[in-house]
């Protein structure tokens, strides 16, 4: 007994000790590290990844953890090619995060190939969990039907019933668009045009223009990150909330918020998985994830790197091994999830790990006592229906059960 | 209602007038990257980089020294355009017997470096920078809602854009600017100080970028890849307009602004293509550009 707690120790101390089986597991956090992403993935996201493995004590658990990580550029075939390396070269098990659906889904391909786990947080688009799913697949934080969900719903049922949408032309934006647009329908309201912006575009005056020429009640921002806070900018500059009309941010993260300052952006509606101030769970991690990100609060998709490299390790935990992605996958399935930032939560069979949604407001200027301090909860909406239902996702995993 | 292909008369009025904006920004950058390719013989990549800083030297002048909007756009330019002079003493001064293509390798090498620290410190969702509160609000237009800042900006980019376009046209200074340009060592045998010269067109060019920076701070995000993003485009603009020529660049810059924004009503998914496919054009048949003098 003495010496087992002894050999536990040394192998505890020695991270790189290869003295008994010890299962090494080796996650590549692909994000992008140098564009309109990167803020609310970026290296942020290695930290939560790193806080996971500390947290989860992999190294007591008989866990060798290595991460690496790297820029996919917001390019598909710069982020296929990369994992295609770490999967063949480099020995990676397993991919994190993957912002920008168009490159989330090159990378889910990839994966599915070589049979590696690839877990996303950072990208919106449901066809991962949809026609395109795979056994390899996880989706961790949102997707698009849950903030169509979320927005499109709510901003009809406060009167927003005509809309019109700025669409970042890409994989995402369609999705987005796509998908609010049949939640706008299906809750009475109509859609009367939209415009395909060229990611990614700073001056967004133009097509503010013509929303607001559109007299749309519902201007839908179906973009994200750097475009997102030009929109938002530029349409407090052109009067459009003055006008009459509402701006419906349909992904923003509290890094995009914060940047523009609740000044610029008070008042915009919009649904997140996550805020750092939702409860004492939320805040301890935020706390000790900003010790470490010189001051920054994670974003929802950090959180969701953290929360999803802890539910992995406790699946190769169980399984003892990580070469094999189905079979890890199909363990984290398995497994309930449970952590202290998205709470108690179940990965369903075609890969979208379930949880609450929130819908927030951003606070006005008085109401802000801090420079971090952004959002007010308007709603909570439940795990079951945040989601798109198990059986209208065309995925083929779904389909055969 | 008149309407031009099913867009209202009105709305193209007024997505004319965006075009004519956003055209300023690329005038007065051409501008810049002209005077310093028709002098220098530099093709400055780190322009782009330069005109962020502008925005962020604003930024900081606010929120470090509490120097509000007015101050930047006299000071912003003084600061990067003494950047700009001793990067031309230290390094390109160094370049100019060499190819252009080693002064594209520096200052794009530059550039990356510069923009990769602005990134390290500022991350890229951008930094708060208000619109001054005299240039708040604006103005309802029969057309459109003309915010008062845009107005602005027309305006002093139109101002600057010719004032230094009459400097070098109608000035002595300006003579010996378009004398060393043609023949630099002849220029120097009259005893004019070229390198002097030399480097004060660099500080010049590099002021212009910075100024268009701070124009654009109150309206654009202030990151570190806004540079990144325009730079390209004025790239092509100023190849349409012709290497070097300084009323090509101002023409071009504003007439390019104009034809984008009105792709953006009638093809809004080529917006970001449409000058690049002019440059194809025009390429082909004026290879020196629209104002350019052939070899």
């Amino acid at each position: 007994m003495l010496t087992r707690l002894l050999l536990a120790t040394a192998l505890g101390a020695l991270a790189a000790g290869t003295a008994l089986a010890q299962t090494p597991v080796k996650i590549g956090v692909l994000n992008d590290r140098s564009g309109v992403y990167a803020d609310l993935s970026g290296e942020g996201s290695v930290v939560a990844a790193r806080m996971a493995v500390e947290d989860f004590k992999a190294a007591d658990k008989g866990l060798k953890v290595e991460i690496v990580s790297a820029d996919h550029q917001n390019k598909p075939d710069v982020g296929a090619s990369l994992a295609r390396q770490w999967y063949d070269r480099d020995g990676v098990d397993a991919i994190f995060d993957v912002p920008t659906s168009s490159v989330a889904l090159a990378v889910a391909q990839v994966s599915r190939e070589k049979n590696k786990a690839f877990i996303d947080s950072g990208a919106g688009t449901a066809d991962l969990t949809g026609p395109q799913c795979a056994p390899t697949t996880v989706h961790w934080t949102y997707d698009t039907v849950a903030l169509a969900n979320g927005t499109g719903s709510a901003m009809v049922k406060r009167g927003g019933d005509t809309w019109y949408f700025l669409t970042a032309d890409y994989a995402f934006g369609q999705a987005l668009q796509r998908d609010t647009t049949a939640v706008v329908t299906k809750n009475g309201g109509k859609v009367v045009g939209s415009v395909k912006t060229p990611f990614p575009t700073s001056d967004f005056s133009s097509f503010l223009l013509q929303a607001q020429a559109s007299k749309a009640k519902v201007i839908g921002l179906a973009n994200a990150g750097g475009d997102t806070i030009n929109a938002i900018k530029q349409a407090a500059e052109f009067g459009i909330t003055e006008g009459g009309q509402a701006l419906a941010g349909l992904l923003i993260f509290s890094s995009d918020v914060h940047a523009l300052t609740p000044k610029v952006a008070q008042g915009l509606v919009f649904t997140e998985p996550f805020y750092w101030d939702l409860n004492d769970g939320t805040r301890a991690f935020s706390d000790r994830f900003a010790k470490l990100s010189g001051g920054k609060k994670p974003t929802a998709v950090q959180a969701g790197v953290y929360a999803s490299v802890l539910h992995y390790l406790k699946a190769v935990e169980a399984l003892k091994e990580s070469g094999d992605g189905t079979k890890v996958v199909a363990k984290m399935k398995e497994l309930p999830t449970d952590d202290p930032l998205f709470g108690k939560g179940t990965i369903r069979p075609d890969g979208r790990k379930i949880h609450d949604m929130y819908l927030f407001e951003v606070k006005k200027p008085g109401e802000s006592k801090n420079p971090w301090d952004l959002y007010k909860t308007l709603a909570t909406i439940p795990a079951a229906e945040a989601f798109r239902p198990l059986n209208e996702g065309n995925c083929p995993l779904v389909a055969k059960n | 209602m008149i309407t031009i292909l099913g867009v209202p008369m009105q709305a193209l009025f007024g997505q004319l007038l965006l075009g004519l904006i956003n055209g300023s920004f690329y005038a007065i950058l051409s501008l810049g990257l002209a005077i310093i390719f028709g002098l220098l013989n530099i093709i400055n990549f780190t322009h782009g980089a330069q005109y962020m800083m502008g925005a962020f030297v604003a930024w900081m002048l606010l929120n470090y020294a509490g120097l509000g909007y007015w101050w930047a756009l006299i000071l912003a330019p003084i600061i990067v355009g003494l950047f700009g002079v001793i990067l031309e003493r230290l390094l390109i001064a160094r370049l100019y017997k060499l190819d252009h293509l080693y002064g594209l390798l520096l200052t794009f090498g530059l550039a990356l470096i510069i923009q990769g620290l602005f990134r390290n410190e500022y991350g890229v969702s951008g930094l708060p920078y208000a619109i001054p509160s005299e240039l708040s609000g604006g103005q309802r237009l029969p057309f459109m809602f003309l915010p008062n800042y845009r107005g602005w900006v027309v305006v002093a980019s139109l101002v600057v854009c010719i004032a230094t376009w009459l400097v070098i046209e109608k000035t002595k200074l300006g003579a010996y600017l378009r004398a060393a340009t043609e023949n630099p060592t002849l220029v120097q045998a009259f005893g004019v100080n070229v390198p002097l010269l030399l480097t004060l067109t660099y500080g010049f060019g590099v002021a212009l970028a910075a100024f268009a920076g701070v124009l654009a701070a109150p309206v654009y995000s202030v990151n570190p890849n806004m540079g990144a993003d325009i730079i390209i485009v004025v790239f092509a603009v100023v190849v349409i307009g012709g290497m070097g020529s300084i009323l090509g660049s101002i023409v071009t810059g504003f007439t390019l602004g104009l034809i984008e924004g009105l792709t953006k009503v009638f093809y809004p998914e080529a917006s970001s293509t449409v000058i690049f496919v002019i440059m194809v054009l025009v390429l082909l048949v004026k290879p020196a550009g629209l104002f350019g003098r052939t070899a």
